[in-house]
Order: structure tokens, then C-alpha cells, then sequence
């Protein structure tokens, strides 16, 4: 008497067991698909817009308190920050046969200020690998930083370092003249007003 | 003096912050420094010349930062990059 009811119930189990097995094949492979999308939509799902606004009021102060104050108005007004070349002829300065264009997380662009002819791009990160909160990438304000400070106090290796492009690459030249545009008349402006201590100054851009 | 470093998701932290003619707080300076430069940071000095132009310098061990400078920035090494519009 057991050994038939015994066979039954292993039969039993068995036709239940192929019953059941493509059901739990399938929901297994939807928990991993469920699984591997969480894990890759994790720096997504820790972005916090509050605590990258505040990141970047911080990085704000930050650069102001290091950039003169003319550029800083400048990347205030603009949003960009114009920085003369330094490995010309003439030197950094007012005088310099080019200059940079530095936008945040977008490459330097690299420009003849009499002509406002564009050179090149230079695309050139500061990814922090230890990616705290899910991202390698600093504050806007912060990325403009550390590109400022790089260009300024070692133009050559920063230059050697970047992937160097010919213009439009990455940024539209047509923005890029139209920003060459704004700042010819904000330094107009500025002139006008007064507002500029240092006096007249070429904004690279009046033949534009 | 302070020492700073740009991170991602928070803008600026102190990491250490010193009186470099005090030792004991000198010595702390230093570890500190040397710490960050091992994680492959930059470190810059933000200088002002009267009468000039702000910059930065780059330096490359404490004895390079001037002693009266206020703060060394840390930021991420450059690396060649490629951007999305």
C-alpha cells in the first residue's frame, strides 16, 4: 500500500515540478533583468537636485573667491570665462595673441582675439574616480575651477593632457561666436558704466 | 592655511586646516597633503601679485606651498575627455 502511494506522490511532485518550472524559469529571469537595471540606474536613482544645487552655491563661492573680480562678473553675466593664452608671443595678458574659452563641463575653446577666429577644442575632464554620491563629475562651478586653475598655472601639460579637436567638435562654433558676441558687448557695457577699474580692455571679439 | 578638495555632489570639503608655523598642526598639514596627492589629486595655490591678474600654481609637495598661502585646492587629475551634448 505505501509503495504505490509513494510512487504517486513522487509522480505527483514531478508532473507539478514540470508544471511550475517555465513559470519560475521566467520570473527568475525577470527578478535578474529587474535586479541588473537597479544596479545600473543606482547613480541615477542617488541624484539629489537639492544637494547638487548646494554643491554648486558652494563651488560658486569657491571660484569667486579665487577668479578676479572682473571674471567673475563675466562667468555671472555669461556663464563662460574668457582666459588669455599664455605660450604666445606675447604672453598672457591683454595682449595675447589667443585665448580660451572655459565652459563647464564642455572642452576649452581656443580663439584668436583680433580675428575671433576659432583654433581648437580641447576636451579635458577632472573625473573623480572615487565617485562619492554615484558621480565622478564635479560641480559646474567647480569643474571651471579646477580648468582655470590647470590653464593658469600650467597651460602646457593641461594642453598636452586634453584631446585636441578641430573646432565644432563638440560645441557649436555658432554659439561659440555668438558667446564671443556677448562678451565684446559686455565689455562695452561694462566700459561704458565705468564699472571697470582696469580701463578699456580688447574683448577679442570686436571684429566679430 | 586650509586645505580643500573639489568633490562631486558637494562642492568644496576642508580637509585639514592648520597654522603651518604651529608643528604639531604643520605635521597634520603635511599627512594630510601627502594623502591627497597619493589619491592622484592635483593641488593648485591661488595666488594674487598686487597689481596683477589672479592665478593659480600648481605644486607638487608642501615645501612648494608658499607659507603664507591661505588654502591649496585639490581637484581631480586631468584626463583627456570627451563630452555629450
Amino acid at each position: 500500500m505505501a509503495l504505490p502511494l509513494g510512487t504517486g506522490a513522487i509522480l505527483l511532485v514531478v508532473l507539478l515540478w514540470e508544471l511550475v518550472r517555465p513559470t519560475l524559469k521566467r520570473a527568475v529571469a525577470r527578478g535578474r533583468l529587474i535586479w541588473s537595471l537597479r544596479r545600473s540606474a543606482s547613480p541615477l536613482a542617488g541624484y539629489d537636485p537639492g544637494r547638487e544645487r548646494r554643491a554648486e552655491l558652494r563651488a560658486r563661492a569657491l571660484l569667486r573667491s579665487c577668479i578676479d573680480e572682473r571674471d567673475w562678473a563675466m562667468y555671472r553675466d555669461l556663464g563662460f570665462l574668457r582666459v588669455w593664452g599664455g605660450l604666445g608671443e606675447h604672453g598672457r595678458g591683454e595682449h595675447a595673441s589667443y585665448a580660451y574659452l572655459i565652459y563647464p563641463h564642455r572642452p576649452l575653446v581656443a580663439f584668436v582675439p583680433q580675428t575671433s577666429a576659432l583654433l581648437n577644442e580641447y576636451c579635458i575632464a577632472f573625473p573623480d574616480l572615487s565617485r562619492p554620491y554615484g558621480s565622478s563629475r564635479l560641480p559646474d562651478s567647480d569643474d571651471v575651477l579646477a580648468k582655470w586653475m590647470a590653464l593658469t598655472a600650467d597651460e602646457r601639460r593641461l594642453i598636452a593632457d586634453a584631446n585636441m579637436h578641430l573646432p565644432g567638435r563638440q560645441i557649436d562654433p555658432g554659439r561659440v561666436r555668438r558667446d564671443l558676441l556677448r562678451l565684446a558687448r559686455w565689455e562695452q557695457d561694462r566700459e561704458r558704466l565705468g564699472r571697470d577699474p582696469r580701463g578699456p580692455s580688447r574683448a577679442g571679439t570686436l571684429h566679430a | 592655511m586650509k586645505l580643500l578638495r573639489l568633490k562631486p555632489g558637494h562642492g568644496e570639503i576642508v580637509l585639514a586646516e592648520g597654522d603651518v608655523e604651529v608643528p604639531e598642526q604643520e605635521r597634520e598639514l603635511i599627512e594630510a597633503f601627502r594623502r591627497e596627492l597619493d589619491a592622484g589629486m592635483w593641488a593648485a595655490v591661488p595666488t594674487e601679485a598686487p597689481g596683477s591678474r589672479r592665478e593659480a600654481e600648481l605644486v607638487k609637495s608642501f615645501a612648494e606651498v608658499p607659507r603664507d598661502a591661505e588654502r591649496v585646492i585639490f581637484f581631480p587629475r586631468a584626463a583627456g575627455g570627451t563630452f555629450q551634448r
